[in-house]
């Protein structure tokens, strides 16, 4: 497997500075570690912080900036940075306000940060965490908190980012995080594997001819596993899931993300957009605002994911702050 | 042998290292089975951390720095679950190293894995191993640490064995559900490479001194 990597070196410490460097106008490494903070982030305001582990660029790295998180933890490839790291992340960028931690539920992560806010609870460094859980295929809704974080990330990093920025003390970004968070979900669609770095191996067998609906983004089983399909049909099978998932009907308000899995390319993530809006239009849902990228990605894996973010007044106002970092903007140049 | 003098502990500590080390394969292949294939590169990152930190620091002022250095060095770079919970097995406070305080300080550490993973025997973790190995240690009767490690180890492969008839309820494999089964879980497996290698350290050094 052709893999651009320098073999038996530190790839995330690599793949780490070389991205610094890049974007040293707005990233600082925070005590040489593979975490780093937005520079010109607001002060006396709740802290951002967010995490996970790398390989799946450009989550979470690509999300700090203005109005998004201030700093992030990026751990070993797929697994959670260590509490240690997340600790001096939270110091780094912590104003006295309280930090507030949000990255996906996975047992790594859930533990690590935990054990995290253990440590600045004894610093006195005050903190509050946000799962994110929004793959909806991952588990049944009764055991919400079984779910993984996906896509989803995006839209719960955007709000909380702009509640923070509003000045609002750890209590009430917490509210509104939280709020965001169980307003979002995603169903995802594998088509082939990514490969861990490194390692030379794929994530997971898919034959060249199947897709597996809901497969989690390193390789988790999903729902179905079928054979290759069009992709009015791909996108007919899960939009009603999620809509049936999330209840929407005619006059919901929704902003909307096709989410490439790491090498489905824009032509074939437009064609499911497509598909998309004629069903969401037809279901006459508003659609705010809708975006096709590839932010949440597991190397090579092909596929993608939709994620819906229900909006009410209050989520619309912190959806549509502008905000700002090399690899995510909302908002228009006046 | 009764107990292991301070420069013991830290060498049975780093032999247990070296197996895991020497088991990366082994653990990459059992992970890959029914997990993401990470816990040997994980965990033999994680020793080779702990090695080098031991020989470091050595000689320590006394058996808990010997474990806190190793618990520390594991929790601070293998990441994800592993990191945590494998940690945590070393951090659990101890007095002087015999069967008994072992039996102790393993008790410790594996109420303090369950507080921190929440997983409970049958769960198809690293739990199932380390559980039937405390129990032995603390059943073991005598106050003789290779026989107490000896039984330990026997019972942490028992778990590992065990492991492979349970549905997992955490990580990738969780989702698996009965298709895990007949598959053993790798953190058991570790519980296990370590235990046999603290035995084979703790039978050697006691044929050495008698």
């Amino acid at each position: 497997m052709k893999k651009i990597i320098n073999p038996g070196s530190d790839i995330v410490a690599e793949m780490m500075s070389g991205y610094l460097a890049a974007y040293s106008r707005y990233f600082e490494r925070i005590s040489g570690n593979n975490a780093f903070a937005y520079k010109n982030r607001r002060k006396g305001k709740v802290s951002l912080v967010i995490g996970g582990g790398s390989g799946h660029e450009p989550l979470f790295s690509g999300f700090v900036g203005d109005g998004l998180a201030d700093a992030a933890a990026c751990g070993n490839i797929f697994a959670s940075p260590n509490p240690q790291l997340i600790l001096e992340t939270a110091r780094a960028v912590n104003e006295g306000r309280g930090v507030l931690f949000l990255y996906g539920c996975y047992a790594g992560d859930n533990m690590n940060f935990d054990m995290a806010e253990d440590l600045c609870d004894m610093e006195g460094i005050e903190t509050a965490h946000v799962r994110v859980w929004d793959d909806c295929a991952s588990a049944p809704k009764e055991r919400v908190e079984d779910r993984r974080g996906i896509a989803g990330d995006v839209y719960v990093i955007k709000i909380a980012g702009a509640a923070c920025d509003a000045g609002h003390d750890l209590k009430e970004v917490l509210r509104i995080t939280e709020k965001a968070r169980d307003s979002i979900n995603t169903i995802g669609l594998a088509t082939r594997p990514g490969s861990i770095p490194g390692l030379g191996k794929l994530t997971f067998e898919l034959g060249d001819d199947e897709i597996e609906f809901g497969m989690g983004l390193h390789g988790e089983p999903g729902i179905e596993r079928t054979k290759m399909q069009p992709a009015c049909e791909l996108v007919e099978r899960m939009y009603g899931e999620i809509k049936n998932e999330m209840g929407l009907g005619a006059g919901d308000k929704v902003a909307v993300l096709v989410n490439g899995l790491g090498s489905t390319t824009l032509l074939e993530l437009s064609i499911v957009y497509n598909e998309l809006n004629s069903r969401m239009q037809a279901d006459k849902l508003i659609v705010h605002d809708a975006e096709i990228k590839s932010y949440c990605t597991c190397q090579e894996m092909g596929g993608f994911s939709i994620t819906i973010l229900k909006l009410d007044d209050e989520l619309e106002k912190y959806y549509d702050t502008p905000c700002f970092s090399p690899y995510y903007a909302r908002g228009e140049i006046k | 042998m009764k107990t292991m003098t301070v420069e013991q502990v830290t060498d049975m500590i780093i032999y247990a290292c070296d197996a895991i080390i020497e088991n990366k394969p082994y653990l990459t292949d059992i992970d890959s089975a029914i997990g993401d294939g990470d816990h040997g590169i994980g965990m033999a990152g994680g020793m080779a951390k702990a090695k080098e930190a031991l020989l470091a620091e050595r000689p320590f002022p006394d058996v808990n720095a010997v474990f806190k250095t190793t618990g520390m060095s594991m929790l601070n770079s293998i990441g994800g679950a592993s990191g945590v919970i494998f940690g945590t097995m070393f951090l659990g406070g101890v007095k002087g190293m015999g069967a008994l305080s072992l039996a102790k300080l393993m008790r410790g550490s594996l109420e303090a894995v369950k507080e921190r993973g929440k997983a409970q025997p049958g769960d198809k973790t690293m739990v199932d191993a380390l559980e039937l190995a405390v129990l032995a240690m603390e059943n073991s009767t005598g106050d003789d640490l290779p026989a107490a490690l000896a039984a330990a180890k026997d019972a942490a492969h028992k778990g590992v064995e065990d492991t492979k008839q349970y549905v997992a309820k955490y990580g990738r494999a969780k989702s698996l559900l009965e298709r895990a089964i007949g598959h053993q879980d790798a953190g058991a497996t570790s519980v296990a490479i370590i235990f046999e290698a603290m035995h084979s350290y703790a039978a050697n050094a006691a044929e050495a001194d008698a």
